[in-house]
């Protein structure tokens, strides 16, 4: 019966590591906002070189005027 | 009729850009900018999700932003390379705007970045001081149409008020070390106490004790100080007996397990705070958006325009000094009581007092705080603070100084019968076993105390409450706090303010009597009152739109404005007049009755007049049927003129007082008088003029198209078109208390049982295992699931 005694720990030690994990997700902001996150992962990430175009594109607009 | 492509509105005036049709120039300004930044996927999340910008909002508006001390005060952090600052947006509507405020950086380069809270409508930006100011952030801002809602006042405290992350860490270790313990627990369960292997059985008591001890020490902390301080005012709260309960529980389990005497009551123990925690959590998830708070300092301009020395400088308001010269420009507030030295004032004042028709100010004369221009720029000479104005007194009321007493909850006297129901069922154990077996009495007292823990009445009153804030939140009523509930629960007396409440907005529809009028008459009074920036005269305006009358627009020859009057004008020789019946002929009298009429006078002849008639609210006569079968008794204050008298009398019969003409304070007496009456009173208002008699109210509901923006101090907030479920509303607050009541009884049930074991001295941790989390979970479920039956039987 005496491994029941190591079993104790190991599940004591598993709660505790889910304990853990759950108050770092908590000092960690994971909680105060529970509803943007979902709609930003919606987000595509466009590419950002259309930028650059569109930069030059303001400098000839500004030429032309 | 096509719609905006930015906001969706109808196009009434159509602006054509490629293939996309806008409303305004506004809308369609921010659709280029948004086009030329490769941004518009901000308009494939959401139909037309723009907002849409009224007017041009004045190059100096924002001026006061450069003033070192009100960047200091908004600012979070700032060093040479980046500046943080959260704004509250709260035209923050949905996923698009999340897009667009997340994409800021890509409109402007000195935007280091931007995070958006969806549900707090904030917005978290970086800047690189050196490439953008402060003040041009909420220019772009504002440009795009969110403009933030800046207030100097609690800018100090937002920033103190986080996410209370200490809660989940109590919930979290309570729910940790309570299911260790509950599993810690069962070998002692199932061999009823007798667990061969002595080592074994010592290790999982001093486990249980070690894994109590967080819970009973930082999880209840709170239970302990709440209780504490209501011991301190001479106050049973409903933490007190429940205090008691947790120490009495956690003493005798500590005292079992040390002297190894039995396995003691942690599981219970532990569960109990566990649920209480849930509980609160649940309950007091509020609406972080909404500010129930707000005072005059919100609704009035942050910054002003002064003159000094000949220059125009912008200052912040709170600077403002008696004997200063200010300028207020059209749509611009007064901010402080003043004197008009320069300009011709028309001022309006429906923000301060109801009353829909601007009024004339000569020269000389006050203009108090709160009014607003109508026309050209003013210039003013301040007399008084703005803290010292007229409508600011209304704040030094004292009724404004102190806390509203929330009405005490019917669950504390219950709770108070409940302790002492106990303790005589305690006494009467301890004095049977006094005689029959004394060392019983020490067992059965604190197994009594342990197992009839006030827990679950507690329970069965925050989930009720906790739900049903939600419901209410879904139909557009967000409450302050759940306490709320049981004070609509126990109103009788309704006060309805009449403008922005039972009507629609603060202007309502125009409508003509009189001779019909030809093409040419309609384009004759386009052209006048186009010269004038009167509402009634924009008004007329803006409702002849046929391109006929475009076409035909005369010339005018000669034109001349009488302030609070009317407009003469001579157009192709003809003479016009549009005003007021006296302006048109001095013969006819200005009454009550034709008050807010524009009487139309071409050619010396009276054509007829425009009246605005209030638009009410669709539903509002259900409504007061509804009310009046429920036996609400039903008032009208209205601080505008009496004009709508008999449309009121029609909706709410001769059974009901109606009151106009009614300044701020006397809306506040009037609630007070009600209230020395011994009436519980509800006011639903909307604006500042209303703000006493919300506060004074025992509940004060603020009316608001735009639950975010702009609602005076109140307890709950309403979004207009729910205004009309208001009865609904009060049936449902009812039926809650009814709910809490059944989940009562259930609890009694179980305490029933529980005590029966208990005062036989049978009280295994096995059965208060069994009995604690069946009744807590039991009556979570009936309050859950009853208040959201009830919900939907009434439609909610």
């Amino acid at each position: 019966m005496s491994v029941l005694f190591i079993l104790i720990g190991i599940s004591t030690l598993v709660a505790a590591i889910f304990l853990i994990a759950f108050l770092w997700s908590v000092s960690n902001g994971q909680y105060d906002d529970d509803y943007t996150p979902s709609v930003r992962m919606l987000f595509d990430n466009e590419p950002e070189s259309k930028k650059t175009t569109l930069k030059e594109k303001k400098t000839t607009k500004k030429n032309a005027v | 009729m096509t719609n905006c492509y930015h906001c969706g509105d109808d196009c009434i005036t159509l602006i054509i850009e490629g293939d996309k049709n806008f409303c305004c120039q506004g809308c369609r300004q921010v659709y280029l900018l948004l086009n030329e930044n490769n941004l518009c996927s901000y308009y494939n999340f959401d139909k037309n999700p723009g907002i849409k910008v009224k007017g041009k909002f004045a190059s100096e508006r924002f001026a006061y932003l450069e003033d070192e001390s009100v960047i200091e005060k908004l600012i979070s952090f700032r060093s040479d390379t980046q500046t943080n600052v959260t704004f509250s947006l709260p035209q923050m509507h949905c996923s698009s705007c999340i897009f667009l405020l997340e994409n800021l950086h890509r409109i402007n380069e000195g935007i280091i970045s931007s995070q958006t809270n969806f549900q707090r409508k904030e917005v978290f930006i970086s800047f690189n001081e050196k490439m953008i100011s402060l003040r041009k952030v909420v220019e772009l801002l504002a440009f795009i149409g969110y403009e933030p809602f800046i207030s100097l006042n609690d800018s100090k405290e937002k920033k103190g008020i986080k996410f209370d992350r200490k809660q989940l860490y109590k919930i979290g270790i309570a729910g940790f070390c309570f299911s260790n313990i509950m599993m810690l627990s069962f070998p002692e369960y199932f061999s009823h106490g007798a667990i061969d292997e002595q080592g074994l059985k010592q290790t999982f008591s001093w486990l249980i004790f070690g894994l109590s001890l967080p819970v009973l020490f930082y999880s209840a902390s709170a239970i302990f100080k709440s209780a504490f301080k209501g011991l301190q005012q001479k106050n049973i709260n409903i933490d007190v007996p429940l205090a008691l309960a947790i120490v009495i529980t956690f003493v005798r389990s500590y005292y079992e397990i040390i002297s190894g005497t039995g396995a003691g009551y942690l599981d219970s123990g532990t569960g109990i705070i566990f649920f209480i925690l849930i509980g609160r959590w649940f309950q007091n998830k509020t609406y972080d958006a909404l500010t129930f708070d707000r005072d005059y300092h919100s609704y009035f301009p942050l910054g002003v325009t002064v003159l000094k020395k000949g220059k125009e400088e912008n200052i912040p308001a709170t600077k403002l000094e008696m004997g200063d010269y200010i300028i207020i420009k059209n749509e611009e507030m007064v901010p402080a009581d003043s004197l008009l030295t320069e300009g011709s004032a028309y001022i309006d004042y429906s923000f301060v007092s109801g009353e829909n028709n601007p009024v004339p100010i000569n020269k000389g004369e006050i203009i108090y705080a709160g009014g607003k221009q109508i026309g050209t720029s003013l210039q003013l000479q301040v007399i008084k603070k703005p803290s010292q104005s007229y409508i600011t007194q209304l704040w030094n009321n004292e009724i404004f100084g102190q806390t509203k007493n929330a009405a005490t909850s019917f669950i504390h006297p219950w709770s108070r019968y409940f302790t002492g129901a106990l303790f005589l069922v305690a006494f009467c154990a301890a004095a049977f076993w006094y005689f029959h077996d004394p060392s019983k009495i020490w067992p059965v007292v604190t197994a009594v105390l342990i197992v009839a823990c006030p827990c679950s009445l507690l329970l069965s009153a925050t989930f009720t409450f906790g739900n049903m804030v939600r419901i209410f939140g879904k139909n557009q009523l967000y409450l302050k706090n759940a306490n709320v509930i049981e004070t609509l629960a126990g109103i009788d007396t309704i006060v309805f303010d009449k403008t922005g409440t039972l009507t629609e907005t603060n202007l309502g529809d125009l409508h003509y009597t009189g001779i019909d009028l030809s093409i040419t008459d309609k384009s004759f009074i386009k052209k006048v009152t186009a010269q004038s920036s009167h509402t009634l005269s924009k008004l007329i305006n803006s409702s002849f739109v046929t391109n006929e009358i475009e076409q035909e627009l005369p010339e005018i020859n000669s034109f001349e404005e009488h302030a609070g009057k009317g407009i003469a004008a001579i157009i192709n020789q003809v003479p016009i007049k549009v005003g007021a019946a006296n302006f048109l002929d001095e013969k006819m009298h200005v009454s009550a009755n034709n008050g807010s009429r524009v009487y139309v006078m071409i050619d010396h002849a009276t054509k007829g007049f425009f009246e605005i008639k209030n638009k009410y609210r669709p539903g509002i006569k259900d409504l007061v049927n509804d009310l009046k079968k429920a036996n609400y008794e039903l008032h009208v204050v209205s601080g505008d003129n009496a004009a709508e008298k008999e449309r009121l009398e029609q909706i709410f019969t001769s059974t009901t007082t109606l009151n106009f003409n009614t300044s701020p304070q006397k809306k506040l007496d009037y609630i007070k008088r009600l209230q020395a009456e011994g009436k519980k009173v509800l006011m639903i208002g909307d604006g500042l003029n209303d703000a006493g008699a919300l506060m004074q109210s025992d509940a004060g509901i603020a009316v608001s198209n735009n639950a975010a923006r702009f609602t005076p101090a109140c307890d709950a907030i309403i979004d207009g078109d729910a205004v009309q479920k208001t009865a609904q509303f009060m049936d449902f607050a009812k039926a809650g208390k009814k709910v809490v009541g059944a989940g009562f009884a259930l609890s009694i049930l179980y305490n029933v049982v529980g005590l029966s074991f208990a005062v036989q001295g049978r009280l295994d941790p096995v059965v208060a295992a069994v009995l604690m989390p069946a009744s807590s979970i039991s009556i979570v479920g009936l309050a859950s699931l009853l208040s959201s039956f009830i919900g939907k039987r009434k439609k909610l």
